[in-house]
């Protein structure tokens, strides 16, 4: 699939073909124009999605971008204005007790009885699991022993850090053995350590055939987990295709040289033609691989021309850049 | 596979079990009240008849509202924390949400009241109820706690953080005082009576006390039974309506 970035206004809802059969079979999830607003605000405008079963879709973008309420178009948990969405082949409008049947949900902020300890938060699960009761206490030990959460089973969960309240989140949702699991940015707010827990138990359901659609804001965390991923801003798509295909379409690594006076700019810009300026910063950014060979030769063309650069940084694409190459502004303009 | 309802009663009773002070609320504080007033005051209050008889059935009612303030509490962080949409995506009804909270509130408020008749007979509560009447009381009783428990639960779904939903429940806890609860209506100042003897609480407690004497008065059986009802479906419509909107 090509990297397809949607331009503006060529959603036009209703008259949308359907995608092909042979596509939907293999369709855990399809999206199409779907419109949300929220009196005049619109928060997602024509989006179109197509995840593969058993495969991981991230939607990448900044906060208040629209991730949580295509989350919750997609889980039934809120009604679309316009669109269709299919989730395990069912319609989440007309269908949605089948589609709930299918899926599991774990939400931005931990969703678990924090009154009830680890191991009453999963029995409950099992209890309210239609499907889940008969062999319950098993299922329960389980998944204690999975997610590492034995030792505090029986302690209640205000007392669990964010790591272990998400574990036990994502280990509820897993009761009932869902085959399609949205994770509304599992891993915000957590340290290092847990991010990658988190991370495997993630590869780990994928490993077992489930379909996973997941939020971030984090680059690299769909960079390590997704098939595809699409990129969302103030509720558009911007872009979409894999990981690689996405990184392609990036601005590249690049030297940053900040200068003190315009006319050493000036004169560093033409030494280095296909450099971009930044006159309020004084600065220039010059394309490079980062390796040592091409900083020296960098480095030597400066000094030849006798040209004193100030400040010397070294940037690798994140976020920030996609951001910027796809919709011209950075993530924290956005967040504002 | 057990009923929803059930699975969610069992979660807002260790709830209510893990949580202390509403415990305290919703037994003992009624139970204390009671002593200050029989023991404390009690003499000072001239209602014709023994003050412990006279206060137990207005002393029941405010047992079932003291219950009642953590219960908007609960209902309220139910919804603004994650867990109900948890429940939604796993298609756990509302109706299994908030029969949990009502019968929970009502099975507190049903143990309140035992409590406090049980003290009162300490303090020399000498009822002339019949099997009858006692029958009576509880179906009285039962039904006052679900009417109460239903608007309660609205008004916990209506408020918009926990804080304002406890808040919501304070006018419930103060309205047993202007009523005929500890002493006669007839006895208050102008204004204030008018206010005691039409607010629905007062027929209520009268209704309880004619049965607790063996004596019911029909008229205000009929006007406690229509109070109740009237709040009770009130509640419960308002609170399905929010619900939805607000899950």
């Amino acid at each position: 699939m090509a990297v397809s970035v949607v331009v503006s206004g060529a959603c036009q809802v209703g008259d949308r073909p359907a995608d092909d059969s042979g596509r939907m079979t293999s369709s855990a999830i399809a999206v199409s124009g779907l419109r949300k607003a929220y009196k005049d605000k619109i928060v997602l405008d024509c989006i179109d999605l197509d995840v593969r079963a058993g495969t991981v879709f991230s939607l990448l973008g900044p906060n208040g971008a629209g991730k949580t309420t295509t989350v919750n178009v997609l889980t039934t948990l809120l009604k679309a204005d316009g669109g269709t969405v299919r989730v395990a082949g069912h319609d989440v409008a007309t269908e949605a007790k089948a589609v709930r049947a299918a899926i599991g949900v774990t939400g931005q902020f931990a969703a678990v009885d924090e009154l009830l300890t680890g191991q009453e938060n999963l029995q409950l699960m099992v209890d309210l699991n239609r499907g889940a009761s008969n062999n319950g206490r098993r299922i329960v030990t389980d998944l204690l022993e999975r997610f590492d959460l034995v030792e505090s089973a029986r302690k209640s969960a205000s007392t669990y850090s964010g790591g272990m309240r998400r574990k036990l989140d994502l280990a509820m949702t897993l009761v009932g053995n869902p085959r399609i699991i949205f994770l509304d940015e599992p891993t915000t707010g957590l340290d290092p350590r847990s991010r990658r827990t988190m991370w495997s138990i993630i590869r780990d359901l994928v490993a077992d055939g489930v379909t996973i659609f997941l939020t971030t804001q984090y680059l690299d965390e769909a960079d390590q987990l997704a098939d595809q991923l699409a990129v969302l801003d103030q509720g558009r798509l911007v872009a979409q295709g894999t990981p690689d295909e996405l990184k392609r379409q990036m601005p590249g690594t690049h030297v940053r040289l900040r200068f003190t006076t315009v006319a050493e700019l000036d004169a560093a810009a033409r030494i280095f033609p296909d450099s971009t300026r930044d006159d309020e910063a004084l600065a220039l950014r010059v394309p490079s691989d980062g390796g040592t060979k091409s900083l020296r030769a960098l480095l030597d063309r400066l000094d030849e021309y006798s040209l004193h650069a100030e400040g010397f940084t070294v940037h690798t694409p994140d976020l920030d850049d996609v951001f910027l190459a796809l919709t011209g502004h950075t993530t924290e303009v956005v967040a504002k | 596979m057990k009923s929803h309802s059930i699975v969610m009663l069992r979660r807002n009773f260790k709830h209510i079990a893990r949580n202390p002070i509403t415990v305290f609320n919703a037994v003992l504080m009624p139970v204390v009240v009671m002593l200050m007033f029989v023991y404390m005051l009690g003499d000072a209050f001239n209602v014709g008849v023994d003050y412990v008889d006279y206060a137990t059935p207005g002393l029941m009612l405010l047992a079932v509202c003291y219950g009642l303030g953590s219960v908007a509490t609960t209902v309220n962080s139910d919804m603004t924390k994650g867990i109900i949409n948890r429940f939604k995506v796993m298609d756990v009804s509302r109706s299994a949400v908030l029969n949990g909270h009502v019968i929970a509130s009502l099975l507190t408020n049903l143990i309140a009241i035992a409590a406090i008749i049980g003290v009162a007979f300490l303090l020399g509560f000498s009822p002339s109820a019949s099997f009858l009447d006692w029958l009576g009381v509880v179906g009285l009783v039962v039904l006052l706690g679900l009417a109460a428990g239903w608007l309660t639960i609205a008004l916990g779904l209506a408020a918009k953080s926990p804080e304002s939903a406890g808040m919501a429940s304070v006018p419930l806890v103060m309205l047993p005082f202007f009523s005929s609860a500890i002493v006669p209506a007839e006895k208050m100042g102008p204004g204030l009576r008018q206010f005691a003897e039409y607010q629905p609480f007062t027929p209520i407690i009268e209704t309880l006390r004619g049965l607790l004497n063996g004596a019911p008065d029909t008229s205000d059986l009929i006007t406690a039974l229509a109070w109740c009802v009237g709040i009770a479906l009130v509640g419960y419509l308002w609170a399905s309506s929010t619900f939805k909107k607000r899950a």
